[in-house]
C-alpha cells in the first residue's frame, strides 16, 4: 500500500491547523475553545432551518468559487468575482422585477441574463488580456469597481425602494428563487432553488473540463501556454473564453445572492463572496468536487458564526481569522504534501524492510 | 608524482537520488584530467562539491597534500580553485579589464591602467590575444570565454576547471582553446575539463575518469585507450556512432524558404533573405553556432513567430500566413529546441501530451467530447512503437519523465502524425548516447519514407552523421549549402564562423 499525497489530504490537513490555530486563539482571548467550537458548528447545522442557511450561503460561495478555479485551469486569476456578482445581479434583479412568465421559462430567462452579464464583465479583461496583454489581475479589480458604481448609479435611478434610497425595491417573493416546497422542508431561511443550480453548474463544469475538447484546449493553455501555442490551439481565443465562462458563473452567483438569499441589492456594498470565492477554489484545490465541499465547509462557518457570537463572548471575527488561518495553510500546502510524503515514504521502507526480513526468514527456512 | 586535489570516496545525495556514490578523483599537478559522463551522470554535482557549491555528505577533499573544507566558491578561489562555467558570468556592459577586476577592485579607488597592464601580460602568456579593453557585447562568445579564463588567471587560480567549454564555439574556436589548455598546462597549471565529448577528450586530455550513474567506473590513460572503448565505459555497453543510411534518393521539393526575413525579439533581423529548399526524401542539416538564427528560422516555418517579409511554401503551397494549426495540418512536425517549454505540458499526463496536436479531430474527438479510449490507445501505441518509458505508463505526468524518455515521446507523436516535413531541431540535446542512437536511427527512417527532414543542430558531429546537404548559417544569413559527402567539418568550420568556402579556397 502506498501513502500518496493528494489535494484532499492537504484540504484536511489545512482545515484541521486552522481549526487548531483558532481553538488557540479563542485561548489567547479567555475563551473556551470547545464552546466557541461547539456553538459554531451548532450555529451551522443546529435544525433543519440553520442547515438550510448554510446551504443558502454555500450556494454563492460554490458558484463563485468554480468562477475562480475555472479561470484558475487556464492560468488566470480572476479576482474580479465581486465585480461579476453584481452585474450578474443586477440583470437578475431587473428581470425579477420587470418579466412575467410561466415559472420554468422564467427560470431559464433569469439564468440566461445572470450569465449573459457576469459574463459581459468577465470577457472584458479577457479581450484587454488577449489583444493588449493588459494583467486580468489589474483589469478585473478595476472592473470590480465599474460595477461598484454602476449599481451606484442604477439602483436608485431605477429600481428606487419605497423607504430607502440605498437598496432596490424588495422582489416579489414568488419572483424570487425561493421555493414553497423547499423552503416548507427545511422550515424558512434562505435556502433556494439555486443549490440545484449550483450543483448543475459544478459537474457541467467537471464535465467541461474533463472530457471535452474545450476543456483540453483551456487545460493546455493554462499549463503551459507555450506548448498549446506550438501545438496549434489558440491561447488568446480561449484566454477569452475562459474569462466569458468564469465571469458568468460568478454572474450565476450574484443572482442566488440578490435574488435568492437576499431580495434586493444595496448600492455602496462590494460582495465579499466574491472574494470568499478564491479561497473556496484554493481549498477545493481548483476541483469542481473540491469546490463544492470547501464551499459547504465555509458556508457552515459563515453561517454558524453569528450564533457563536451569541451564545459564547467569542466575536465572529475568530471566524473569519480561521478561515484565512486555512487559506493560509492551504497556500502553503507543499509543507503539507512534503509531510504526507515523506510519511509514505518511512512507510514504505518499513514495509520494505518487512518484506526483506520475511523474504530471508523464508531463505533461512 | 604529487596530486594537486584528491577527491576521495565522496558520495552526494539529493532527495530521491545518489548524485554520487563514492566518487574518487585524483588530479596531479600538470595535466588535463578529464572527467566524463552521460548527462546527469553527476559530473557537475562533483565540481559543485570542489567549488564549495554543494557539501559532499561523505569523503574528503584534499588540495596539495591538506586535507580541507570548502565551504563557498570563495573558499575554493582562495585555495587557487577556478572554474569557467558553461554560462558566462560577465557584465556586458563593461571592458575587459572592468569585468576581470570585478570583486578584486582592491583599493577604493579603482586602478584600471596596472590592472590593464597586468591582463595584458596574462593574455600574452597564455595565448588568449585579448585587448583589455574592449566591451564585452562587443566581442564574440569565444572571446568571452577567454576573459573568463583570464578572471581564473587573474586570481591566481592554480587548477582550472573548464564544465562543458566548448558547446558555445565554432570547431576553429574549439581547436585555440585547446591550445590554451596546452598552455595553462604547460606553466604548471592544472585542467579539470568536463564534457561528454570523446574527441575532445583524445585531442587534449593525459588521463580520464568516468563517471555512470553517479558512479566511478575508472581513470584511463586516454593515450592508450580507444574512444570506443570509452563509450562503453561511459554507457555502459558498446556504442554504435554511425547511424547505416542508404544513399540518397531526393525527390520534389517539400519545403522551400525564398527570401526569408524574420526579426528576434529585440526586432533586429534575426534571419536575413534565407533561401533553402528541402526535398522529399533528404535530410538537411543547418549547421551553424547557437544564437546565429536558426531559432527564428525555424519559428518563421512553423508559425510561431511571423516572417517580414519572403515566403515558405510546402509542397509548393504558400504558408507564409498560415495559422500553427493550418500548418500542422498542411503536413508540418515539428521537435522543437526547449522540450520542456514548447514540447510538453509537464503537468498533464503522457495521454494527453500524446494528441495535443489532434485532439480536435477524429477519432480523438466528436462534437467537441473527447474520446478517451481512443486517446489512450493512440498514446499507448507511441510509447510502445517509440520505448517510451514512465512509471505509471499513459496516465505518468511527462515532467515526471527523464529527459530521454521525453525526447522520445516527442518524436514519437511528431512521426505519428506522418507529416511531409519534419524539422528537428536539437533533438538529441542532454540526451545519452543510447537515446541519441535511437532518435537518429528513427529521423534516418522517416528520410527513407520519402519524406523531407529538416535538421538544425549546434553538433557538427550530428549534422554530419544524418544530413545529405549541410546549410550552414551565420548571423542571419544562409552561407552556403554543401553536399555532406564533398565536405569536411574544417570546411563546415570556417563557414560558420562566416567565412565562404570560395573566399577561402583562395
Amino acid at each position: 500500500m502506498r501513502v500518496k499525497s493528494n489535494a484532499f489530504l492537504i484540504a484536511v490537513s489545512a482545515v484541521i491547523l486552522g481549526l487548531i490555530a483558532g481553538g488557540i486563539l479563542m485561548l489567547a482571548i479567555g475563551s473556551n475553545p470547545f464552546e466557541g467550537f461547539f456553538y459554531l458548528f451548532r450555529g451551522g447545522l443546529m435544525n433543519m432551518e440553520r442547515v438550510g442557511n448554510t446551504i443558502a450561503t454555500a450556494i454563492t460561495l460554490m458558484l463563485v468559487g468554480l468562477s475562480v478555479a475555472f479561470a484558475f485551469k487556464t492560468g488566470l486569476f480572476n479576482i474580479g468575482a465581486a465585480g461579476q456578482m453584481l452585474v450578474g445581479g443586477l440583470c437578475a434583479t431587473l428581470v425579477a422585477h420587470y418579466v412575467f412568465l410561466p415559472r420554468p421559462f422564467y427560470l431559464l430567462v433569469i439564468i440566461l441574463c445572470a450569465f449573459a452579464g457576469g459574463a459581459l464583465w468577465g470577457v472584458i479583461p479577457g479581450l484587454l488580456k488577449a489583444r493588449f496583454n493588459v494583467h486580468e489581475v489589474v483589469a478585473t479589480i478595476m472592473m470590480n469597481w465599474i460595477a461598484y458604481w454602476s449599481v451606484y448609479y442604477f439602483v436608485p435611478a431605477y429600481l428606487k425602494g419605497p423607504s430607502l434610497e440605498t437598496e432596490s425595491k424588495s422582489i416579489a417573493i414568488e419572483q424570487t428563487l425561493r421555493s414553497p416546497w423547499l423552503t416548507k422542508i427545511f422550515g424558512g431561511g434562505y435556502i433556494n432553488l439555486g443549490i440545484f443550480f449550483a450543483i448543475a453548474a459544478v459537474f457541467i463544469i467537471k464535465y467541461v473540463l474533463d472530457k471535452t475538447t474545450l476543456g483540453f484546449e483551456l487545460k493546455a493553455v493554462g499549463s503551459n501556454r507555450f506548448c498549446a501555442e506550438y501545438a496549434g490551439i489558440r491561447v488568446n481565443r480561449n484566454v477569452i473564453i475562459s474569462m466569458m465562462i468564469a465571469g458568468g458563473l460568478a454572474g450565476l452567483a450574484g443572482m442566488t445572492f440578490y435574488t435568492g438569499y437576499s431580495r434586493n441589492i444595496q448600492i455602496g456594498v462590494m460582495p465579499s463572496m466574491g472574494f470568499d470565492g478564491i479561497a473556496v477554489a484554493l481549498l477545493g484545490a481548483s476541483n469542481p468536487i473540491g469546490v463544492l465541499l470547501s464551499a459547504l465547509f465555509f458556508g457552515m462557518l459563515q453561517s454558524g458564526k453569528g450564533f457563536m457570537n451569541a451564545m459564547t463572548d467569542v466575536p465572529p471575527e475568530i471566524a473569519d481569522t480561521i478561515i484565512a488561518t486555512i487559506i493560509y495553510f492551504t497556500a502553503t500546502s507543499v509543507l503539507f504534501s512534503r509531510f504526507w510524503d515523506s510519511l509514505g515514504k518511512r512507510k514504505k521502507k518499513r514495509l520494505d524492510a518487512k518484506r526483506e526480513a520475511s523474504a530471508k526468514e523464508a531463505g533461512n527456512a | 608524482m604529487s596530486h594537486v586535489i584528491e577527491m576521495l570516496h565522496i558520495r552526494k545525495e539529493f532527495p530521491g537520488i545518489v548524485a554520487n556514490d563514492d566518487i574518487t578523483l585524483q588530479v596531479e599537478k600538470g595535466e588535463i584530467h578529464a572527467i566524463l559522463g552521460e548527462n546527469g551522470a553527476g559530473k557537475s554535482t562533483l565540481m559543485s562539491i570542489l567549488f564549495g557549491l554543494y557539501h559532499a555528505d561523505r569523503g574528503v577533499i584534499k588540495v596539495r597534500g591538506e586535507e580541507v573544507r570548502i565551504n563557498s566558491p570563495n573558499d575554493a578561489t582562495d585555495l587557487g580553485i577556478g572554474m569557467v562555467h558553461q554560462h558566462f558570468q560577465l557584465v556586458q556592459t563593461f571592458t575587459v579589464t572592468e569585468n576581470i577586476i570585478l570583486g578584486k577592485e582592491g583599493s577604493f579607488v579603482l586602478d584600471r591602467k596596472s590592472a590593464a597592464k597586468r591582463i595584458k601580460a596574462l593574455s600574452e602568456q597564455y595565448g588568449l590575444s585579448i585587448n583589455p579593453d574592449s566591451v564585452i557585447e562587443s566581442i564574440t562568445v569565444g572571446m568571452q570565454q577567454r576573459v573568463e579564463i583570464l578572471k581564473m588567471l587573474y586570481r591566481d587560480a592554480e587548477i582550472l576547471i573548464f564544465d562543458e567549454p566548448t558547446a558555445v564555439l565554432t570547431p576553429q574556436e574549439i581547436d585555440e582553446l585547446m591550445q590554451i589548455m596546452r598552455n595553462m598546462v604547460k606553466e604548471g597549471k592544472s585542467v579539470i575539463l568536463i564534457t561528454h565529448k570523446l574527441d575532445e577528450i583524445k585531442a587534449v586530455a593525459d588521463r580520464c575518469t568516468i563517471i555512470r550513474r553517479g558512479k566511478m567506473v575508472g581513470v584511463v590513460d586516454v593515450a592508450t585507450t580507444s574512444q570506443a572503448k570509452m563509450a562503453a565505459m561511459m554507457v555502459g555497453r558498446p556504442v554504435n556512432f554511425k547511424v547505416a543510411k542508404q544513399d540518397m534518393q531526393a525527390g520534389k521539393p517539400v519545403l522551400e524558404v525564398q527570401s526569408l526575413r524574420v526579426l528576434n525579439n529585440k526586432k533586429v533581423p534575426a534571419v536575413k533573405d534565407f533561401t533553402l529548399a528541402v526535398r522529399a526524401g533528404e535530410i538537411v542539416g543547418i549547421a551553424g553556432v547557437d544564437g546565429n538564427g536558426q531559432s527564428e528560422l525555424v519559428e518563421a516555418i512553423t508559425g510561431l513567430r511571423p516572417a517580414v517579409s519572403g515566403a515558405v511554401l510546402l509542397n509548393g503551397k504558400a504558408i507564409t500566413h498560415a495559422s500553427i494549426r493550418e500548418r500542422n495540418e498542411a503536413g508540418i512536425g515539428h521537435i522543437p529546441e526547449d522540450r520542456q517549454k514548447r514540447g510538453l505540458v509537464m503537468s498533464a499526463p503522457l495521454g494527453s501530451n500524446m494528441v495535443i496536436k489532434e485532439y480536435y479531430r477524429p477519432p480523438f474527438s466528436k462534437n467537441g467530447i473527447l474520446k478517451q479510449p481512443v486517446i489512450d490507445k493512440h498514446a499507448q501505441d507511441i510509447c510502445d512503437a517509440f520505448d517510451v518509458r514512465s512509471g505509471e505508463g499513459i496516465l505518468s505526468l511527462a515532467g515526471k519523465l527523464s529527459g530521454g524518455n521525453q525526447q522520445k515521446a516527442i518524436v514519437g507523436r511528431e512521426m505519428a502524425l506522418e507529416p511531409d516535413l519534419i524539422i528537428a531541431v536539437q533533438p538529441t540535446r542532454g540526451l545519452d548516447v543510447g537515446a541519441i542512437e535511437y532518435i537518429h536511427k528513427r529521423l534516418v527512417e522517416h528520410r527513407d519514407k520519402g519524406k523531407a527532414v529538416l535538421l538544425v543542430s549546434f553538433e557538427l558531429d550530428e549534422i554530419f552523421n544524418l544530413s545529405d546537404r549541410i546549410a550552414v548559417m551565420n548571423s542571419g544569413e544562409l552561407i552556403d549549402v554543401v553536399e555532406t559527402k564533398k565536405t569536411n567539418e574544417e570546411e563546415v568550420g570556417l563557414m560558420m564562423a562566416g567565412v565562404k568556402t570560395k573566399e577561402a579556397a583562395r
